[in-house]
């Protein structure tokens, strides 16, 4: 699954920060944006899941990205939102430090991702669109919410205990 | 035209149809002789052929119609009841759930049924050799003579009855032009004085003037020959009438002559014997209330809109106390007993009789017994009782597996059962009953019981106890070893129960059902599975709790006791912190370390304790605070986080955060 899928000519992506990096989105996988709001916790899941929340009726988990990816987590800030997004059939929000924007990513633009991007593991990712001035990590959602992770991430700890 | 809108109905129907067959077909074959049951499936047989029939299956009303023809004839006594009938006649119910199956599935609904019409002939006609009526002419399947069994039966009944039956042969003028306008004209003539029972060509192929020059009615009336020739000859552009008197031995009806023809034409026919089912049917109408069929969907977005009103109606309450105004917390009551008894309501709304799911049960136990060579008596009880719906979906499979279950493992062969001064006949009882907040199926047979000794040695063999353990157990633990994974007792493996994948996964599904099951067994009398299950899954009482300064919920049907102790009261016990609860031991288990709760500060001199229950045995949960006591909405987790440890679910408390469910389950081990 490292090589690139081919994009049908253009797509629109919502674009988050996350860190440094700027990341994308398809726009069809993005349900909502939300604030950031209280979080229920679910015991003994793995670090990087928040918990739960209620979204319009709707219990939805709620994970934090830069835990995901193993980046240093910060105390969140107005800026701060959730990205709800439905991948495998599941609707799981994000955490990232912001997002502010849609853009068009040609499908040209975009390039097999080399294997560390922003201290992502390649394996997550689309690939990278060079746009003008800057830089698209596109996100491979299917992969980053697989379920079956956390299972193994839990049977992971379940033995080291 | 557009069939797609009849479907449903034509299905729900169909299937209510077949499963009335197969109802009375099993009181049948007890009352071989009971004319009420015949009538009784010929009349579903026969509303199953006009339907299936004008929807355009073929296969389906050809072979319902060699039913009834058989129906008929065990109805005047032409054959009795055999054996082999009641087969035949199952099977043929087969192959319709087949057909039928396939339309479900977008299919066609064909199916070869050759055979079985075949079968189904040789049974009319072999118990019924003598030549005085007129089912005893000769027919094949396919339908080459003019009338068929059942066409002629009816016209010997009318002709039994006084009235006249007639075969009106009409020649048209050679020079008339629209040949379908003069036979609609000429049908409609005869329409107004007689009962057509045929027509040769079909209706269908006159209309589309798919004949020469003439055609052959066969009709019923009562007007004489004479008359009947003038009526009809009063229709300009027609030559000739030639009306003769219709006898059993006449076959000069045109023979060409498809199925699906026969079907059609015989719809006109369908007038007279359906007057007395239509009569029958008005009054049981009557009997019953009026009922009206409501696509499921709209019931269960009719309950996500309710749940949705149970969070606000959380929510409202508690802005009420808070503003603690006297008329809004009035209103506010008021909503609040508006909200219960409307949920009261809906509940009933979606309370489907259990019935639904009983019903296929004693085909299938009567087919299995004959499988295996077993005889078994099997008695349904509390089929009335009802149950929500997503319960009802969900319980069949299980249920299937635990009566497969005893009549391959329980009921012991009809010789072994003799031997054992038991009569020959087994008996397996389904019963089903409501009572409390929870329905309670038991199924119980009077076979071998289970076999300690062969149960142990199984479980050794695969792992699922040591010898040394073993010795211990109770009985009744053996027997809950039968829910182990990895499980089979029967000495060979066979096609009825499986191969040992068996109970556990009925136990497992009865659980996320939110259920319990329990085998007791006594050896040489029988086993018993008694199974509970909640009357609804939606909405639960819970009771709230504080663990640090998070909100959890317990199912109240967990819950045994909540009850304050003193510190000192706690003991210890192999390591293991426990109480005495009423004369019991129970082990204390803190939540705090169980959900991995951050400690809020001091210590208390009394734990606050909810004792909570799972089958036998119990367990004591240290809690910081008991909160209330409150109806709340299961809401899953998501697919994303499964089997989340000793969590079931969460649930949108009055102020709109999320809080979760506790898993008894997984904390008694």
């Amino acid at each position: 699954m490292s090589e690139v899928k081919t994009v049908e000519t253009e797509m629109k992506a919502i674009v988050f920060q996350l860190k440094d990096e700027e990341y994308g989105v398809d726009v069809h996988q993005v349900r909502s944006i939300e604030r950031l709001q209280e979080i229920t916790r679910v015991p003994r899941t793995p670090s990087f899941v928040k918990g739960v929340i209620n979204l319009r009726g709707i219990v939805t988990p709620i994970i934090d990205l830069r835990s995901r990816f193993d980046i240093e987590e910060t105390e969140p800030t107005d800026e701060t939102r959730i990205i709800i997004v439905n991948a495998n059939d599941l609707e799981v929000g994000m955490i990232v430090d912001s997002a502010n924007d849609v853009i068009d990513v040609p499908a040209n633009a975009v390039e097999q991702a080399p294997k560390v991007v922003g201290g992502i593991d390649a394996e997550y990712l689309d690939g990278v669109a060079k746009l003008e001035k800057r830089l698209l990590i596109l996100l491979n959602l299917d992969k980053v919410l697989n379920p079956e992770e956390i299972i193994a991430l839990r049977q992971f700890k379940e033995k080291g205990e | 035209m557009d069939m797609n809108q009849y479907l449903e109905v034509f299905v729900d129907e169909s299937r209510e149809h077949l499963q009335a067959i197969n109802e009375y077909m099993l009181k049948l074959e007890n009352n071989p002789s009971d004319i009420a049951i015949i009538n009784d499936i010929f009349r579903s047989a026969h509303t199953l052929k006009g339907m299936s029939a004008s929807m355009g299956y073929e296969d389906l009303a050809s072979l319902t119609h060699q039913m009834e023809n058989v129906l008929d004839a065990i109805r005047q006594e032409k054959i009795a009841v055999k054996g082999h009938t009641v087969d035949a006649l199952f099977e043929s119910v087969d192959h319709l759930e087949a057909m039928v199956e396939s339309i479900i599935a977008g299919g066609d609904g064909k199916r070869d049924v050759k055979d079985i019409v075949q079968i189904l002939n040789l049974i009319e006609k072999g118990e019924d050799p003598d030549s005085d009526s007129a089912s005893s002419t000769p027919q094949t399947g396919s339908g080459n003579s003019g009338l068929d069994e059942f066409q002629k039966s009816i016209l010997q009944q009318s002709v039994d009855q006084g009235l006249n039956a007639f075969t009106v042969k009409v020649t048209l003028e050679s020079t008339c032009m629209l040949k379908a306008a003069r036979v609609y004209m000429v049908f409609e003539v005869i329409e107004k004085i007689s009962e057509v029972v045929h027509s040769s060509p079909a209706v269908s192929d006159l209309e589309e003037e798919k004949f020469d020059q003439d055609f052959t009615v066969t009709l019923i009336t009562e007007l004489k020959a004479e008359e009947v020739q003038t009526k009809i000859g009063k229709v300009s552009e027609v030559e000739t009438v030639i009306v003769t008197p219709f006898s059993t031995t006449k076959e000069d009806i045109e023979t060409t002559q498809e199925a699906a023809a026969a079907v059609e034409t015989d719809k006109p026919i369908e007038k007279k014997p359906e007057k007395e089912p239509a009569e029958t049917k008005n009054a049981k109408a009557a009997a019953n209330n009026k009922t009206m069929r409501v696509n499921i969907n709209r019931l269960d977005s009719l309950m996500n809109l309710f749940e949705e009103l149970v969070i606000d109606r959380g929510r409202l309450e508690a802005l009420a106390k808070e503003i603690d105004n006297g008329s809004l917390t009035d209103t506010v009551e008021h909503i609040s007993r508006l909200t219960s008894d409307l949920q009261d309501s809906l509940m009933t709304l979606r309370m489907v009789q259990i019935d639904t799911v009983f019903n296929r049960f004693p085909r299938m136990i009567r087919s299995l017994s004959k499988d295996l060579g077993k005889k078994i008596d099997f008695n349904v009880t509390g089929g009335e009782t009802e149950l929500d719906r997503t319960v009802i979906d969900e319980i069949g499979d299980p249920l299937v597996h635990l009566l497969r279950n005893s009549v391959d493992h329980g009921i012991e062969m009809p010789e072994n059962r003799s031997e054992a001064g038991k009569p020959e006949v087994g008996t397996i009882s389904l019963t089903a009953y409501h009572s409390g907040n929870h329905i309670y199926i038991d199924i119980e047979d009077d076979g071998g019981g289970i076999n300690r000794e062969k149960v142990l040695k199984k479980a050794i063999e695969n792992n699922i106890v040591d010898e040394a353990m073993a010795e211990k157990l109770s009985d009744n633990e053996v027997y809950q070893l039968l829910f182990a994974s990895g499980f089979s007792t029967a000495d060979t493996v066979s096609d009825i129960s499986g191969r040992g994948v068996g109970l556990d996964v009925v136990k497992s599904k009865i659980e996320s059902l939110g259920g319990h099951i329990h085998v007791t067994s006594k050896p040489g009398y029988g086993s018993k599975f008694a199974i509970q299950l909640p009357l609804t899954l939606s909405i639960l009482p819970v009771m709230l709790v504080t663990i640090g300064h998070e909100t959890y919920a317990i199912p109240l049907s967990n819950i045994v006791e909540s009850i304050i102790i003193p510190k000192e009261d706690v003991m210890k016990a192999h390591n293991q912190l426990v109480i005495d609860f009423r004369g019991k031991v129970v082990p204390l288990v803190s939540m705090k370390d169980v959900l991995e709760v951050e400690s809020a500060g001091e210590e208390k001199d009394n734990f606050s304790i909810v004792v909570v229950r799972k089958g036998d045995q119990m367990a004591a949960l240290i809690v910081d605070r008991f909160i209330s006591q409150q109806e709340v909405v299961l809401k899953p987790l998501g697919d994303y986080l499964t089997n989340v440890f000793a969590i079931s679910g969460a649930t949108i408390l009055g102020d709109g955060k999320v809080s979760l469910i506790l898993d008894c389950n997984d904390l008694i081990k």
